[in-house]
């Protein structure tokens, strides 16, 4: 039971980010009907908003020291960040905590990207085959990695979490289990309860805000909508800035957990792929349901007993892509997909 | 065997033969001339042209396909270590069970179309990458990837040699023997892996020469022109792909065979989705669809990684040496990022520029430039012309210049 | 003796009754229509005979061989060629490659391969779709690509499509339909021409009157999922059950 349980929370995490992310590519071909390759790259770009951000804090002014030398003799040099400098307790509690910050200063950047990237590139594709349209977004999303592989080298970035969340909590001690039997890390936790916000709100702007039906019933059936006389284009562009925005919130927060690299958005892109392929293309209840399954089901195959079981082998790196072809095969519109959605 | 082509396919066939045998003697002014790069021209030539008869014909975009590339280079490396050191049942065998992958996986994958298709080839060749890593490491090697060793058996000829490493050869040309040869200051290198590599292109190319001018070619154009209507005209087309599928496999299979008869090593990284990225990307940029376009983009590809990769800032700033030093450096900083090692940034925007402007890749762009020479040159035209560009598409041979793409640009 | 039958056909979708036990049957070299106001059930019956709906109930035979569960390209290969509400053709290869690809398929069947063989050396071929490209008008620019065709000039295309098959059964989906009063009466005549040069039996689904009465030997005609009636031409015109069915939809319109 405890081992169950924590393959369930250790699923979570991962789960939550293929959900995100997959709901964000969701979002952009249920709206747009563009097949978007560049979409890891969000989540890439998001998480290096983090690093981006936390070293605009960092800037320190050096001050020599008068009193104390270095181990080679020369004054020591004292580093204080400006922005302790200037706030004090306050500043250097600000460090601490700019992974939080950081999801402001990620939002009107990723918000700016994707309304540029739709306006810039995207918008030229509607019409084009997917094959172009997958194309092009490939070759963007070579382009996005590289610039940032060149800017801030090829090592993976660590970035710390709070220190308030460092560490673990015992989460079977304070469901009544046995103590110390699921042990879990609290920022994991975090990400979770992140995600399911973020979640919660897309749903939550999409079915009560006029914006949000309109968009819906965009997603339906685009050419009506566009005959009623309602200007579709410029709330499908607010839509991939918005889509543009989640993911890269997906991927400010999974800097404490994963060290932003310069290919980590290509990692996550082909999973998500699958991801949103097994929930069902255009469904956006699809995409987050089929993220945290094929998130805990990974957790699952990684498990010492699953691997016994299977003579030794370990199936957590393929189990993903095995799930989806035999879904795409029995059920080829995926768990939640529609009819008719990208089957041309 | 030539009879059964058209005249302009013969002096196609025969122009593409001597521009690839006078490989190094066309390479070295360009300071391509490295049996080493050579070879990979050729090898990739061959995956593209492959790749080609796929994506090309049918229009279904594969993303998978390094994995039968990673397929080829295992199976055929397993050979050289257990039976011998003669490349030739190396390839065969790499290329069998290619192709027998690539039954498997497309006889799956083309159950869907479209952007599903794609997604699934993905899925395939990540899984298989995956699979190279870590379950699969007694056949692979893991991460230190599989190479020749001197315990290999060798059943036929192990008895050879004694106490080194034996190197791949050909009944007993080694692939790495290069003959130097003085000519014009320059060192001409002519050598074995090269011109073996250089003969199977050749025979690939005529294949696919054979294939696009058959009806089999034909009933694959009007998959991508239009399935629905080729099921209701009276053929099914699943087979029609899934062989398609299977030959392009099996052209893949035989890239990577030859790879690791030319440097016996090969890592699971080569069966990554990056690599299946380079395979379309170099189509795309040659020109889907046409036969001389995938040769043209993996040499162009293949080249300019070469160069471009090697350039660094001390090499830009020596070009504005004759300018002032800040403006020097202001250039420098400027262009550096699109070179050395960001020489993926410059390819990603190149890639990107084809798409968005030249859909039809650098055949089509070098078909533009002659039909503008034409129209600047030549008498004042009325639409008539326009309605012989349209004659000119068709591949049937009635017409004096049939399949314009390919003819026309032969000069490249 | 008839060629296609149908009998007691049923389709339901959800709670509608699209087709209620209809039968038919249709000789053989007859030029047979089925007619109907709007949502009477022809597209769903047409649908029944390409394979593309399966009924609940009932069996559609060509040739005393069940149509039911097979594939497109097995219908064909039955002898039932098929002309589509908008012209489908293949819009990238050229005209003559267009009426060879079905000529192929009805000499080899729907797979044979040979993938080296030379399109050059298949002269029997090129000159059977050359033939009818005559026929139907279309020879002098069989080398441009099929993209650039009027409407109406890939109407004659698909009809040479699907001539050089030599089907047996032609099925027509609404060939006039969004088509201007010229480009009808060419196909008319087009229709005509056919009808009269080729042994075919025609099936047409058709909205237009005018059409069907120039064109059809025998009408069935088509209402709430019911065949009303089916006679000849003359005999449909006054019939009073038919009128019923059209006026009747005329007037809730």
């Amino acid at each position: 039971m405890d081992a169950i349980l924590l393959q369930v929370l250790n699923g979570l995490d991962k789960g939550s980010a293929y959900a995100l992310i997959a709901l964000g590519l969701t979002l952009i071909f249920g709206t747009l009907g563009v097949v978007n390759f560049a979409h890891g790259a969000l989540f890439m770009i998001g998480s290096f908003c983090t690093v981006t951000f936390n070293n605009l804090l960092s800037f320190e002014r050096v001050t020599l020291s008068e009193t104390e030398l270095s181990p080679w003799g020369t004054p020591l040099e004292i580093h204080v960040p400006y922005v302790e400098l200037w706030f004090g307790e306050l500043g250097a509690t600000m460090i601490d905590y700019s992974v939080f910050w950081s999801i402001l200063f990620a939002i009107p950047v990723m918000l700016l990207i994707g309304i540029v990237m739709e306006r810039g590139l995207i918008k030229h594709f509607y019409k084009r085959p997917h094959a172009d349209q997958i194309l092009v977004t490939f070759g963007l999303a070579i382009v996005l990695q590289e610039v940032i592989k060149t800017v801030y080298g090829a090592n993976p970035i660590p970035q710390p979490a709070p220190d308030a969340f460092v560490g673990s909590v015992d989460i079977g001690a304070m469901i009544g289990m046995a103590d110390n039997a699921v042990i879990y890390p609290i920022w994991r936790l975090v990400y979770f309860l992140f995600a399911g916000v973020v979640i919660g709100g897309i749903f939550a702007f999409l079915r009560y805000t006029t914006f949000g039906m309109v968009v819906r019933a965009g997603m339906a059936d685009r050419e009506t909508v566009g005959l009623l006389g309602i200007d579709i284009d410029k709330r499908f562009t607010a839509m991939f800035g918005l889509a543009a925005v989640v993911t890269g919130l997906a991927g400010v927060m999974y800097t404490p957990i994963l060290s932003p690299n310069y290919h980590m958005g290509m990692d996550f892109l082909v999973l998500c792929f699958v991801v949103v392929v097994v929930g069902g293309m255009g469904s956006l209840t699809g995409a987050v349901a089929a993220g945290f399954l094929l998130g805990i089901l990974q957790s699952f195959a990684s498990m010492p007993e699953v691997k016994d079981f299977l003579f030794g082998f370990s199936i957590d790196q393929v189990i993903i892509y095995l799930v989806a072809v035999i879904i795409l095969l029995t059920r080829p519109r995926g768990l939640m997909g529609r009819k008719g959605v990208m089957e041309t | 065997m030539l009879k059964t082509l058209r005249t302009n396919d013969t002096a196609l066939m025969i122009l593409f033969t001597l521009v690839v045998l006078a490989g190094p003697l066309i390479l070295a002014p360009v300071g391509a001339g490295y049996p080493d790069l050579m070879q990979r021209f050729v090898i990739y030539g061959i995956f593209a042209i492959g790749f080609n008869i796929l994506f090309g014909l049918t229009g279904y975009l594969s993303f998978g396909h390094a994995a039968f590339l990673g397929v080829g280079s295992y199976s055929a490396l397993w050979m050289l270590k257990l039976l011998s050191i003669n490349i030739v049942p190396a390839i065969i065998f790499a290329v069998v069970v290619s192709g027998l992958f690539a039954l498997l996986i497309g006889f799956v994958s083309l159950r869907r179309s479209g952007i599903y298709f794609s997604i699934l080839t993905l899925a395939f060749a990540q899984m298989s990458y995956n699979l190279a890593y870590s379950v699969l490491t007694p056949i692979t090697n893991g991460e230190t990837g599989l190479q020749l060793d001197l315990e290999d058996p060798r059943i036929l000829d192990s008895a050879g040699s004694a106490g080194q490493v034996a190197s791949p050869s050909f009944f007993g040309l080694e692939m790495g023997d290069t003959a130097v040869v003085p000519f014009l200051g320059m060192d001409l290198q002519f050598n074995v892996g090269f011109y073996v590599s250089a003969l199977i292109l050749i025979g690939m190319f005529y294949l696919s020469l054979r294939i696009f001018r058959s009806p089999f070619g034909m009933i694959l154009r009007a998959v991508k022109s239009n399935q629905t209507r080729l099921n209701y005209t009276g053929f099914n087309s699943r087979p029609y792909t899934l062989t398609a599928f299977v030959i392009s496999g099996m052209y893949a299979g035989l890239a990577g065979a030859l790879l690791v008869c030319m440097d016996p090593l090969a890592g699971a990284e080569r069966m990554q989705w990056t690599a299946s990225g380079e395979v379309v990307l170099m189509t795309i940029m040659g020109g889907a669809g046409t036969l001389i376009g995938p040769v043209l983009g993996a040499g162009i590809i293949k080249y300019f990684e070469n160069i471009f990769s090697r350039i660094n800032d001390e090499v830009v700033l020596g070009w504005f040496s004759a300018l002032p030093d800040w403006l020097a450096e202001a250039f420098t900083t400027v262009i550096s990022p699109f070179l050395g090692s960001g020489w993926h940034i410059s390819l990603g925007l190149i890639f990107m520029l084809v798409v968005i402007f030249l859909p039809g890749g650098l055949v089509e762009g070098a078909n533009r430039l002659m039909n503008l020479f034409t129209r600047l040159s030549g008498p004042r035209k009325n639409t008539a012309s326009e309605e012989d560009a349209y004659a000119d598409k068709g591949s049937l041979p009635t017409k004096a210049a049939p399949s314009s793409t390919v003819v026309n640009t032969k000069e490249s | 003796m008839s060629i296609l039958k149908v009998k007691g056909v049923n389709k339901r979708f959800g709670g509608l009754l699209a087709l209620d036990d209809v039968n038919l049957s249709v000789r053989e070299n007859t030029f047979h229509a089925i007619i109907g106001p709007n949502g009477a059930g022809k597209s769903t019956l047409l649908n029944c005979f390409i394979g593309k709906l399966m009924p609940d109930s009932g069996t559609v035979s060509f040739n005393d061989r069940s149509l039911l569960g097979l594939e497109p390209h097995e219908i064909n290969q039955t002898g039932i060629s098929r002309v589509f509400q908008t012209p489908e053709v293949f819009s990238e290869l050229s005209i003559l490659e267009n009426v060879m690809i079905p000529a192929f398929a009805h000499r080899d069947g729907a797979f044979h391969i040979s993938p080296f063989k030379s399109l050059a050396k298949e002269t029997a071929i090129r000159e059977q779709a050359e033939k009818i490209l005559q026929d139907v008008g279309l020879i002098d620019e069989r080398h441009h690509t099929a993209s650039a065709m009027s409407r109406g000039n890939k109407r004659r295309l698909e009809m040479a499509m699907c001539l050089v098959q030599q089907p047996k059964l032609l099925l027509l989906d609404e060939p006039t339909a969004g088509m201007a009063r010229a480009d009808t009466n060419n196909t008319i005549d087009l229709l005509k021409t056919i009808n009269e040069a080729h042994n075919i039996t025609f099936v047409v689904i058709e909205h237009d009157m005018h059409v069907v009465f120039s064109l059809a030997d025998r009408i069935s005609v088509l209402s709430q999922g019911h065949v009303i009636v089916e006679d000849h031409p003359e005999n449909i015109k006054g019939h009073p059950k038919v009128q019923e069915a059209y006026l009747g939809t005329a007037e809730s319109e």
